[in-house]
């Protein structure tokens, strides 16, 4: 299944890129899923995903914990910083 | 009222304040984040969601209007790349009566560093280039409202 991917801050540095689409096994069905995949598909997940417990993530909007399903656009980032 | 804006450019706080004290409230409290020039910094740039960073504080606001009685909220808050001395963040909440204003104002400041997407990214007069970590005390101070 096709699922939209954006990535920020240092996230989006380690993964060279701010968004794409991927496909990823039928497996994956949650956000810790997805976090593990990334880290293991190539050299600059691994680097981006070395430590999930500093990823967070967003689902049509919506912040999410790792173990939602991934039922709509995900967003993955580090943990906020604004104000 | 509720108004909130997320911007690229400098924000005004007297522009702001005029406008948001239109109505003529009995008690505005006013919270103005600036960019502290420590340890030589250069550059403060805030990255921002295109979308959800303004769904976000927009959020916040109504959670707060939910909770107080609110005549009147201004959440202006600035993205992209700023020096030190400038104004990042800007909340203005309104009542009739001091408490409920200087509440919604403590929780929105507070909820904003671990609610909403932004990301600080600071530059060094030496070219030292480092994203801010979340602080243990910022967690603290926002769960405080749960």
């Amino acid at each position: 299944m096709a699922l939209a991917v954006s990535y920020f801050a240092w996230v989006r540095e380690r993964m060279g890129i701010a968004d794409e689409v991927i496909d990823p096994p039928a497996d994956v069905a949650t956000v810790a899923d997805l976090i593990g995949w990334l880290a293991t598909r190539d050299e600059r997940g691994a680097l981006a995903f070395a430590d999930p417990a500093r990823i967070r993530a967003a689902i049509g909007g919506r912040m999410v914990g790792p173990e939602a399903r991934l039922d709509g656009d995900v967003a993955l980032f580090p943990p906020v910083t604004g104000g | 009222m509720i108004r909130v804006a997320v911007q690229a450019d400098a924000i005004d706080v007297a522009v702001e304040l005029d406008i948001h004290d239109a109505g003529g409230h009995g008690a505005s409290a006013i919270f103005v984040g600036r960019v502290r020039g420590d340890d030589g910094l250069a550059e403060l740039f805030l990255e921002h969601h295109p979308a959800l960073t303004q769904a976000g504080l927009a959020a916040l606001a109504h959670v707060a209007a939910d909770r107080w009685s609110l005549s009147a909220l201004t959440l202006v808050h600035r993205v992209g790349g700023m020096a030190p001395g400038e104004t990042i963040v800007l909340v203005l909440a309104s009542s009739a009566h001091r408490a409920e204003a200087l509440a919604a104002t403590e929780f929105l400041i507070d909820r904003l560093k671990t609610d909403v997407m932004l990301w600080k990214r600071e530059t060094f007069a030496d070219g030292r280039v480092a994203w801010v970590e979340p602080r243990d005390g910022d967690h603290d101070r926002a769960e405080r409202w749960d």
